[in-house]
């Protein structure tokens, strides 16, 4: 049971992912995470804002009940289920971070030079961090789903709109990472 | 009671993204420089289980476990809002190093600055409220 406290390889996280996918199909939901966010707006009041945000909410208590699960679930694969925290990445990944300036590579779960208070207070993390969310969520709510609703619900329907979005998922993704990181850091 | 289902259900998945090391920043950043296979095969092997068991849900017309039709929503055909709305994703996906899902995960690890991200998530869903009948879809 040793290997439960290791990182869980690929081969047993992607047929774990779609054991989740399909307990909510045959629970007679659908998999998606960032339609939350929109219920979490119109809980805050949105809908006096936007006609976006006037839809029943209590139809989507079932997913924020997945949500609250999804925080559970964190803190205890995070507390009970770790020995290491640290990710194994790529040792030439590692380089091309500890020249970026991100000398946590290689030596945590996440780059402490972003996630961490010290860091926050330095404010460019800080925009960093919050430009990072507006772009997630703008971007899950205009394409109509994010990771799990596009790249693993949609495409398992074989759905041509969710390639698409995964194609932009994966445009975004490579421009920030080959040709915007280099500015910012 | 549903309502627990969804809860350990959420639970299950939260484990699974942590100790995947799905919702970790240099996870992501790792993918995006195609110097490792992990995230391309959770993803891959998550799909090839999701689409030969949705045709198998399709072909035999399996019932939910409420005894229930199983239906699938087709997504609106369109090519601008899932082009333009992905790639801003994406941007947003690489530079925070994690996507919804792993957000809450994060929030429950402890990792409390992923809080930042998560009030910017709901503002960048309010700002799509705001504008949608002004961006091409």
């Amino acid at each position: 049971m040793e290997w439960i406290f290791e990182p869980w390889p690929w081969y047993v996280s992607g047929p774990l992912i779609a054991v989740t996918l399909f307990l909510l199909i045959f629970m007679g939901k659908q998999f998606g995470m960032s339609s939350n966010l929109r219920t979490m707006c119109t809980l805050c009041g949105a809908d006096a804002k936007a006609d976006f945000f006037k839809f029943n909410w209590k139809a989507q208590r079932w997913n924020l009940t997945v949500v609250l699960g999804a925080v559970i679930g964190g803190f205890i694969a995070a507390n009970f289920l770790s020995n290491d925290l640290a990710v194994a990445i790529n040792p030439k990944t590692i380089n091309i971070l500890n020249e970026l300036g991100f000398s946590s590579a290689g030596t945590n779960y996440l780059p402490t030079e972003l996630y961490s208070w010290e860091a926050v207070g330095g404010i460019k993390a800080l925009i960093i961090l919050l430009v990072g969310g507006v772009l997630i969520g703008f971007g899950a709510r205009y394409a109509g789903g994010c990771t799990s609703g596009h790249a693993i619900s949609g495409l398992s329907n074989l759905q041509k709109p969710s390639l698409i979005a995964v194609i932009g998922f994966f445009i975004g993704g490579l421009v920030m990472v080959h040709l915007l990181f280099p500015l910012i850091f | 009671m549903r309502i627990i289902s969804y809860l350990f259900i959420g639970i299950f998945f939260g484990i699974v993204m942590f100790k995947s090391e799905a919702a970790s920043w240099f996870r992501i950043y790792e993918m995006f420089q195609f110097q490792s296979f992990h995230m391309y095969g959770i993803m891959g092997s998550a799909l090839i289980l999701g689409i030969i068991g949705i045709q198998i849900i399709k072909r035999k017309n399996l019932k939910s476990f409420f005894g229930k039709p199983i239906e699938f929503t087709p997504k609106d055909k369109s090519f601008s809002r899932y082009m333009y709305g992905g790639i801003l994703f994406g941007l947003g996906w690489a530079l925070a190093g994690a996507c919804p899902g792993p957000i809450f995960t994060l929030v429950g690890a402890g990792f409390l600055p992923i809080l930042i991200v998560f009030v910017g998530a709901l503002l960048g869903t309010f700002l799509y409220g705001l504008l949608r009948k002004k961006l091409p879809h």
